[in-house]
């Protein structure tokens, strides 16, 4: 073991101290569905992006709260359930600290990053976008930070912008500069992207539309798992992250915002825990963040998310980036050696991308890659991953996609190209 | 392991079977898997009730293609009511792969994509759809 079992956090992640390398083969022992074959072979699990796989500590998390002391949250006057709100709201402070967010009650428990957009969508877009007033996005959004907005603009008769890409998925940010001039109520956009990788540059995009007057949303689900994320460094106004991607349970997630713009939001969902009184007709909101979490809430998932958080701060920030950064490097010189015709998408500076690989063999469908991939145990994601438009401005139907997490090793890129070797010796007869 | 990508299957992938375009085709329907990218358009040229000339033209997957590759030799000089009867079982059993239930998609992209062109045929030549084409 490489790492204690109940890791503390200690501080923020984003400043620091170096940690030692990350070991990622000593890691996998820590995740107990790495150690199993497929289809006769190890299996490969190098969709990351998609979903990560999660620890003992997480899942023995979640076991706990269910074996001894599964109880309503804010409620019970007995023991347990006073326990399950303290591990619940301690579960709040873990993951505040994760982000270095000042105050955990900025932290608002949501299912998934798709969730927590669309609370801020549906809360402060219905009380803040008026007709024609403009919401800037980028092209490589995921479809979680695109439709909401879609659906918001419509209904108010606003517009979107989009920051175009280049050619090797970067912003445009010559591009954005013009587009502030519309003068854009909020500017949204990916802190990494899900498809290329692409690491966006989100404080200096944050100061741009701070100077333009506009407020600054960041999809961070791609992000939180595998670079460090300071809040208070990056300036952003609303920051949106998915647990399940970083090593935590389903169905986990989070919405961080400023204090202020929480307190001045009307509500989302409405019902119990939302309220501090209600009468027949009418009724008071409750303090934040628990306006915004009504009904029983996910309390076991939000447990494991902190234990998540502390794992990945116990491992280090810095390593974890250095880690991938390592993988990234070795894949894409081990990928075109191994496939000489294989397209690789995205920038290839290793410092603007993160652990994903989109590529394709030439006319050879990702779908049928990943499928003659799965007879050796290798789980690779094909098809448009959430980013239609993307693929669409990159003159793409669909890629396939590498990604990777802590536990990923060079021996799972080995695997990945023999697998391709494989691929074009069948296709190719 | 599975045997998906039997050598048959990837000839008609490699090699498909009336790929192209028709000049002058009776009905024509396009047709997607808007998950995967499997993107077919099939056209169809009727004379005497009977499905004279097909075409398809498209790009997706190996199964998606050769789908379509097999599915067009198979109906081509059927009559359209037979044609249009033609049933998802036996296009899997045409196919003689064991289809995952998430490739399902990409084989029957072909069969839903060639009921789409006969239904437009039946609605072109509906008295309806004549009626509606006249002017007001």
């Amino acid at each position: 073991m490489t790492i204690v079992e109940q890791p503390k956090a200690s501080g923020t992640t984003g400043g620091a101290a170096p940690r030692g390398a990350l070991d990622a083969a000593a890691l996998r022992a820590d995740f107990p569905i790495l150690d199993q074959e497929v289809n006769g072979h190890r299996l490969v699990y190098l969709d990351s992006a998609s979903t990560s796989q999660k620890p003992n500590v997480v899942i023995d998390a979640v076991s706990a709260y269910y074996r001894e002391y599964n109880a309503n949250v804010h409620r019970g006057i007995y023991t347990i359930g006073e326990k399950a709100t303290a591990e619940y709201e301690g579960a709040r402070a873990r993951v505040a600290r994760f982000i270095n967010a000042p105050d955990s009650h900025e932290i608002v428990f949501t299912r998934n990053a798709t969730e927590a957009i669309n609370l801020v969508a549906y809360s402060w877009g219905r009380a803040n976008i008026d007709r024609g007033d403009a919401i800037v996005l980028t092209e490589m959004e995921h479809h979680a930070n695109l439709v909401p907005w879609q659906l918001l603009v419509q209904e108010k008769d606003g517009d979107l912008e989009f920051v175009p890409i280049s050619d090797d998925g970067l912003l445009r940010l010559e591009v954005f500069e013009v587009l502030l001039h519309l003068k854009p109520k909020l500017v949204a956009f990916t802190h990494v992207s899900n498809t290329l990788g692409t690491i966006n540059p989100v404080r200096q995009i944050a100061d741009m539309a701070h100077a333009a007057g506009a407020l600054v949303l960041v999809d961070g689900a791609q992000a939180v798992p595998h670079v460090p994320v300071d809040i208070e460094a990056l300036g952003v106004d609303f920051y949106a992250f998915s647990g399940h991607k970083m090593l935590a349970p389903m169905g986990s997630g989070a919405l961080w915002a400023r204090r202020e713009l929480l307190e001045a939001m009307p509500p989302f969902l409405a019902g119990g825990e939302m309220i501090r009184e209600v009468h027949l007709r009418r009724s008071d909101w409750n303090d934040i963040p628990w306006k915004f979490e009504a009904g029983t809430p996910a309390v076991g998932d939000a447990i494991g998310l902190g234990v998540a958080a502390d794992y990945l701060t116990a491992l280090g920030m810095d390593a974890v980036r250095a880690h991938e950064r390592e993988l990234v490097a070795y894949a894409l010189e081990a990928l075109p050696r191994a496939v000489p015709d294989i397209a690789v998408y995205g920038p290839m500076d290793l410092d603007l991308r993160g652990g994903v690989i989109p590529f394709n063999l030439p006319d050879i469908h990702p779908h049928d890659v990943a499928q003659i991939l799965d007879r050796y145990g290798i789980a690779v994601r094909a098809g448009h991953h959430c980013t239609m438009p993307l693929h669409e401005r990159l003159d793409l139907a669909a890629t396939a996609r590498a990604s990777f997490s802590v536990f990923s090793t060079n021996a799972d890129i080995d695997a990945l190209a023999a697998g391709l070797v494989e691929v074009e010796r069948i296709f190719r007869g | 392991m599975d045997d998906l990508y039997r050598d048959y299957i990837l000839e008609h992938y490699r090699r498909p079977h009336n790929f192209g375009v028709l000049d002058d085709a009776t009905t024509s329907h396009e047709g997607s898997n808007p998950l995967c990218g499997d993107r077919i358009t099939m056209q169809l040229g009727i004379r005497d009730g009977k499905v004279a000339e097909v075409a398809f033209t498209g790009r997706g997957c190996a199964i998606s293609q050769a789908s379509a590759s097999l599915l067009t030799d198979e109906v081509k000089g059927m009559s359209v009511e037979a044609a249009a009867a033609y049933r998802a079982d036996e296009l899997l059993d045409l196919l003689g792969i064991d289809i995952s239930p998430a490739r399902l998609k990409c084989a029957m992209l072909s069969l839903e994509t060639l009921d789409a062109a006969l239904a437009d045929l039946d609605a072109s030549a509906s008295p309806a759809a004549v009626a509606a084409e006249e002017p007001a």
